[in-house]
């Protein structure tokens, strides 16, 4: 079975964790499990777009928020989407104290840092639910 | 004194229309009107207590879309209230001729070019607009 996981990052555009979790999402649909993940517009599941409801539901989907509010994963749990795992930046940087990322524009290093750790993070997730859907 | 105007992108993660939207939106609230704006996350407007579907009522809006699919102006239009004016990026882009940047993840150098004509455009567009 050729299933894309489907990978729906928040975008937040106040903080730096926001492009974080866009960050991280570009990393692996577009070069770490590239072919086997895709994205799709939050916004068109904001707006109500049927035929994105209809992708959330029918494909596997791990939310990336940025934030606590976790717009991303609510918004899918809504729109009936297929949660397969949810993933939080501020997580991500609780673990690496040492990093504080900033600006929303551009990332800055830290920023990238944790972006690329937190996308090491998603593509495993995406291994592991790639092996799962292969044993069924 | 200004009123202060509310400039809210699509999330655009599809196309790098949608990239263009978001760091054009940026550039007015950090760089070209940075006193004069606020945003608002999108996404929001769903999954946020309540408080956010006050938005355009408090700041006139201008929806800023990378398609014309007009995600941003349909969202905030169905949670809030009508939007004061909005911009779609790729009509704009060939409107003005310009190439297409090719990265969603980091726009190049004519990307960024383009952004920043992008959001000289928001700003052109807030001529006129009013307190609510």
């Amino acid at each position: 079975m050729n299933e894309k996981i489907m990978i729906i990052p928040c975008s937040g555009i106040g903080k730096a964790f926001g492009t974080i979790s866009r960050d991280a999402t570009f990393l692996v649909v577009e070069d770490l499990r590239k072919g086997e993940t895709d994205t799709i517009c939050l916004s068109l599941l904001v707006m109500g777009d049927e035929e994105a409801r209809e992708m959330v539901a029918s494909q596997r989907c791990i939310s990336v928020d940025g934030c606590p509010m976790e717009c991303s994963k609510k918004n899918l749990e809504f729109s009936g989407a297929r949660l397969a795992a949810s993933f939080r930046v501020f997580d991500v940087v609780r673990g690496h104290r040492g990093l504080k990322p900033q600006g929303v524009t551009f990332l800055d290093e830290d920023g990238r840092k944790i972006s690329e750790i937190l996308a090491e993070k998603i593509a495993s997730k995406v291994d592991e639910l790639k092996k799962e859907g292969a044993q069924r | 004194m200004s009123p202060k105007i509310g400039v809210v992108s699509c999330s655009g993660e599809c196309c790098v229309e949608g990239t263009v939207s978001r760091i054009a939106t940026r550039y007015v609230l950090e760089r070209l009107k940075p006193l004069n704006t606020v945003t608002i996350c999108l996404p929001l407007f769903l999954s946020g207590d309540g408080g956010e579907r006050t938005f355009t009522k408090n700041y006139p809006t201008i929806a800023v879309d990378g398609c014309d699919k007009r995600c941003a102006k349909k969202a905030i239009e169905k949670y809030s209230g009508k939007t004061a004016n909005s911009i779609v990026v790729s009509e704009l882009i060939e409107k003005w001729g310009e190439p297409k940047p090719v990265s969603r993840r980091e726009l190049d150098k004519k990307g960024l070019e383009l952004a920043s004509r992008v959001a000289r455009e928001i700003v052109s567009s807030m001529d006129g607009i009013t307190e609510n």
